[in-house]
């Protein structure tokens, strides 16, 4: 009895002392968490900003009429001009870029995982590291660089620009490969070859079919990545106002660029009492374009997105 | 007496020629491919430095590009430009590293599991925005928010010489300052320095945590005490990587700030600072041979810079070996 009534006051106090943090500590705990909630909201708020003000501002003259129309002959305040022309290069560059660049990687990514060994494969990882970090510019300079000294000057095209971006695309392609390539169980690899089949076979018919939808995903994201790139084509393709559907030859718009020109004319100076000038045009065209431009890498990434979870292979049962 | 076993010899399908060849030139295309890489860096080292050389070995450049100050040698434009980039690149490293792993750590330790998802999906998003878009928002939405935010800073911490006024002793206005293309790049940066150090946060020792609780630490000691000290290394080298971002960008800085080629420390006041990046972007087109040859060379400047940052950074991951889901 007597001892259970000398511990209670201790277990209480322990109780106490085990429950309760001491005020001060609890204090930097509260205030650190509010920290930390407030960088999480503080950083939502360019991101909400910036697609509210894209879309508030980029829906007025988002139509059918601005996705089917080039800015040939469009001057001043005119209310007409569109974007067909930037689509179509965008498209047709980016195309050509993930054609030179899809190749290039996967093949690269199986040598890595499946061949690679030794210096040749530690040195190719490493550089592919020391490609990702390609300022897009510096590749923008090479590609120029590369057809300036091969064909000369004029030698502007689609194609240069397709090049600039397969250099910062191949890295991103080979990084996400290699990784898909290697969730690829051994087992899958051994029974084949046990099989009797070949290993390029094997590569090719359960390796890479085992890991296509990984690596679907990571091509599409690869080209959501690159499919924004400005300064690299502003210095190899140019701009225009008109449709060039060639890409080997000539200027090309694309969407980004569309959307830097756009802004870079600036207000139009407008006669007063000249309804049919509107002087913000130049701002309300770069607006539209930045959206369809959102729209384009958004729905890479859904597709992509969507590719991983419907193909993924079924691995449990 | 057995008879001796002859085995059977069944013809094995690999052993066919053509097999074989298919299998050997596959394996070369490969390989071919791997070698191909090391091919294009090469060369993008190799051409920089062959256009580049006309200007680098000009013996009087200013007298042929009208934006090199008279009498000015290559470096005179290149000094300044290196350290316009530099400067734009550790302001917004400054402003973004402490935002972003908090982010991480809100990911990674202070939201429900189901949350924490969708969350890392939505800075996700901000990684997928273009930079044309960012440079957009940047001058047409955030600079006149900012502007009053800056005159403040120049009213009362103007002492700092990062807060510097004009000679008026004004923020300028509108402000197409360093300040602001910052800003904008530590928004672009966030996201791969957040993801970074999300997964590094995520990879905390259990047993680490577990104990910290256990001693009866609040969730900011077992922060202080088990995730960050695990996680410095993989935050050091996320924040190199968006370093490594933050230098090569072109579209924000070329459409946000008035460019200047002074050693200037003054965040808010324009026609200070220029990058290299938005200085090639924006002379590129315009220039003769010469003045393409001088931007290149630039460029090469740019180039290096960024691979030593970017080698610095896989030097640091490398060193955790444990660590490999970065990039």
């Amino acid at each position: 009895m007597a001892a259970t009534d000398t511990l209670t006051p201790d277990a209480s106090a322990l109780r106490l002392a085990l429950t309760q943090v001491d005020p001060a500590r609890r204090r930097k705990d509260r205030v650190m968490r509010g920290l930390i909630y407030a960088a999480f909201v503080l950083a939502m708020i360019p991101l909400v900003s910036l697609v509210w003000s894209v879309l508030a501002n980029g829906l007025g003259r988002f139509d059918l009429y601005f996705l089917t129309h080039s800015m040939r002959n469009v001057y001043g305040g005119m209310d007409a001009g569109g974007v067909y022309h930037a689509l179509l290069g965008t498209i047709l560059i980016t195309g050509l870029a993930a054609l030179i660049s899809v190749p290039i990687g996967i093949l690269t990514a199986v040598y890595l995982v499946e061949y690679g060994s030794g210096a040749l494969a530690r040195s190719v990882t490493f550089f592919v590291d020391v490609m990702t970090g390609i300022p897009s510019i510096v590749a923008g300079l090479f590609a120029f660089s590369l057809f300036y000294l091969v064909a000369g000057p004029d030698s502007r095209s689609g194609f240069v620009g397709a090049v600039a971006l397969s250099v910062l695309m191949i890295p991103i392609v080979i990084r996400s490969t290699e990784e898909m390539l290697r969730l690829v169980p051994n087992e899958l690899r051994e029974a084949s070859l046990a099989l009797g089949v070949p290993k390029w076979l094997t590569i090719i018919r359960v390796v890479l079919r085992t890991a296509v939808a990984g690596i679907t995903t990571g091509v599409m994201i690869a080209i959501a990545r690159v499919i924004g790139e400005t300064a690299p084509l502003l210095i190899t393709v140019g701009a225009t106002d008109s449709i060039n559907r060639d890409p080997f030859e000539g200027n090309m718009m694309t969407l980004p660029v569309y959307v830097y020109r756009q802004y870079a004319a600036g207000l139009v100076p407008c006669t007063p009492g000249d309804a049919a000038c509107i002087p913000t045009i130049n701002y309300d065209r770069a607006w539209s374009a930045a959206l369809v431009l959102i729209i384009l890498v958004m729905l890479l990434n859904l597709v992509a997105r969507g590719v991983s979870r419907w193909f993924a292979p079924k691995t449990r049962a | 007496m057995t008879p001796p076993v002859t085995p059977v010899r069944t013809p094995r399908r690999r052993s066919r020629p053509a097999d074989r060849g298919l299998d050997r030139s596959f394996r070369y295309v490969a390989v071919g491919s791997g070698m191909l890489i090391l091919a294009t860096l090469a060369s993008v080292a190799i051409f920089l430095i062959i256009e580049a050389m006309p200007a680098l070995t000009h013996p009087d450049l200013a007298s042929e590009i009208p934006w090199i100050p008279k009498d000015g040698t290559l470096w005179s434009v290149v000094g300044p430009l290196i350290f316009g980039t530099i400067l734009a690149a550790i302001v917004s490293l400054v402003v973004a590293v402490p935002i972003a792993v908090g982010i991480a750590l809100f990911i990674s330790h202070y939201a429900p599991r189901r949350m924490a998802n969708a969350l890392g999906y939505v800075v996700d998003l901000l990684a997928a925005i273009p930079s044309v878009v960012f440079g957009l928002w940047g001058v047409m939405v955030l600079a006149p928010k900012v502007q009053p935010v800056w005159q403040f800073l120049v009213d009362y911490l103007g002492w700092i010489p990062l807060f510097a006024g004009d000679a008026h002793g004004n923020a300028s206005n509108p402000p197409r300052v360093l300040m602001t293309t910052s800003i904008v790049l530590a928004v672009m940066i966030l996201p791969i320095i957040t993801a970074v150090s999300r997964e590094v946060f995520l990879q905390t020792p259990r047993l680490h945590e577990e104990a910290a609780l256990a001693l009866g630490a609040t969730r900011w000691e077992l922060i202080r005490m088990a995730v960050l000290p695990f996680g410095r290394s993989g935050v050091t080298s996320a924040a190199m990587l968006g370093l490594g971002r933050a230098l090569g960008e072109t579209m924000a800085v070329l459409m946000i700030l008035s460019p200047g080629l002074l050693y200037s420390f003054k965040l808010l006041v324009a026609s200070q600072q220029q990058t290299i990046a938005a200085n090639i972007a924006a002379r590129f087109n315009d220039a003769n041979d010469i003045g393409r040859s001088t931007l290149i060379a630039t460029g090469l400047a740019l180039f290096v810079i960024t691979l030593l940052v970017n080698l610095a950074a896989r030097a640091i991951i490398a060193r955790r070996k444990d660590f490999s889901g970065a990039n």
